[in-house]
């Protein structure tokens, strides 16, 4: 088995961040991802793929009413980000995302080269 | 690569992630209020005329999502489906953090919230909840003769 979405820790101290929730699965095809990302509009959010890691990040906006206090909070920072590393059986070229309802979606596709492939044993 | 097999680091990964979900909490003085790493995570914000509920609760089917009020209580509950495959041989699941299953969250109102006059829209998975405050309990500034 070649898990190639190990966790990186955040070491971007500059912003405080929330580290979204993952669900990840591997079948022959790729790597799917899936995200939480509650209160990101399309337009904020940023993912992105640097060398060998993907970077998912978004901006929460809330529509919140001039003079508003808060009496309680769960949801501190209004900032999303988590990275992981992409195995070389990847292909970063063509990562398909959806996003909706604060879900994203992530498709990675396995290079045809590392795609499984069964081998005929021949009997002599 | 295999980090996450070591049983000492997975342990100081899920107290990491504890305490992050503590300080995201922070201090609670609700009864209700207690349910630190409960989906959805809330956010609860006042100004004079409304209380403003937010529910982060992505991948809902609106329609879905019940909100009540009942003896001064907002309750939201529904259900989450995941978006995991069945278990079968040719899929793996690495990791497996987002909730699914039935959830539910109460949080006690303030006494001058009116249950008659309250909005809920879902909007890029977050649930507002708007109430407003009853006019009798609104401050009113009062001239003096």
């Amino acid at each position: 088995m070649n898990n190639s979405t190990n966790k990186e820790l955040q070491t971007d101290r500059d912003v405080p961040s929330i580290m979204p929730s993952v669900d990840v699965i591997e079948d022959a095809s790729g790597i799917t991802l899936y995200a939480d990302l509650p209160g990101v509009s399309k337009d904020k959010l940023n993912v992105r793929v640097e060398a060998d890691s993907l970077t998912i990040e978004g901006e929460l906006a809330l529509t919140l009413d001039q003079g508003m206090e808060a009496r309680y909070v769960e949801i501190q920072v209004p900032h999303f980000k988590r990275s992981f590393t992409l195995g070389k059986e990847l292909d970063p070229e063509k990562v398909a995302a959806e996003f909706r309802d604060g879900v994203l979606k992530l498709h990675v596709p396995k290079t045809e080269r590392a795609k499984p492939r069964r081998i005929e044993v021949q009997v002599a | 690569m295999y980090r996450t097999l070591f049983p000492g680091d997975l342990f100081a990964e899920f107290e990491r992630f504890q305490r992050e979900a503590q300080r995201l909490a922070g201090p609670s003085t609700s009864l209700r209020g207690l349910g630190r790493t409960g989906f959805p995570a809330l956010n609860v914000g006042g100004t004079a005329d409304s209380i403003e509920i937010y529910a982060f609760a992505p991948g809902l089917d609106p329609a879905k999502i019940d909100v009540s009020i009942e003896r001064g209580v907002l309750t939201l509950s529904g259900e989450r489906r995941s978006d995991l495959p069945p278990e079968n041989e040719s899929t793996t699941t690495h990791v497996k953090e987002r909730f699914a299953g039935r959830f539910s969250r109460a949080i006690s109102l303030s006494d001058d919230a009116d249950p008659n006059r309250v909005t809920a829209k879902y909007r890029d998975g977050v649930l507002q909840v708007s109430i407003k405050r009853s006019e009798a309990a609104q401050r009113r500034q009062i001239t003096v003769q």
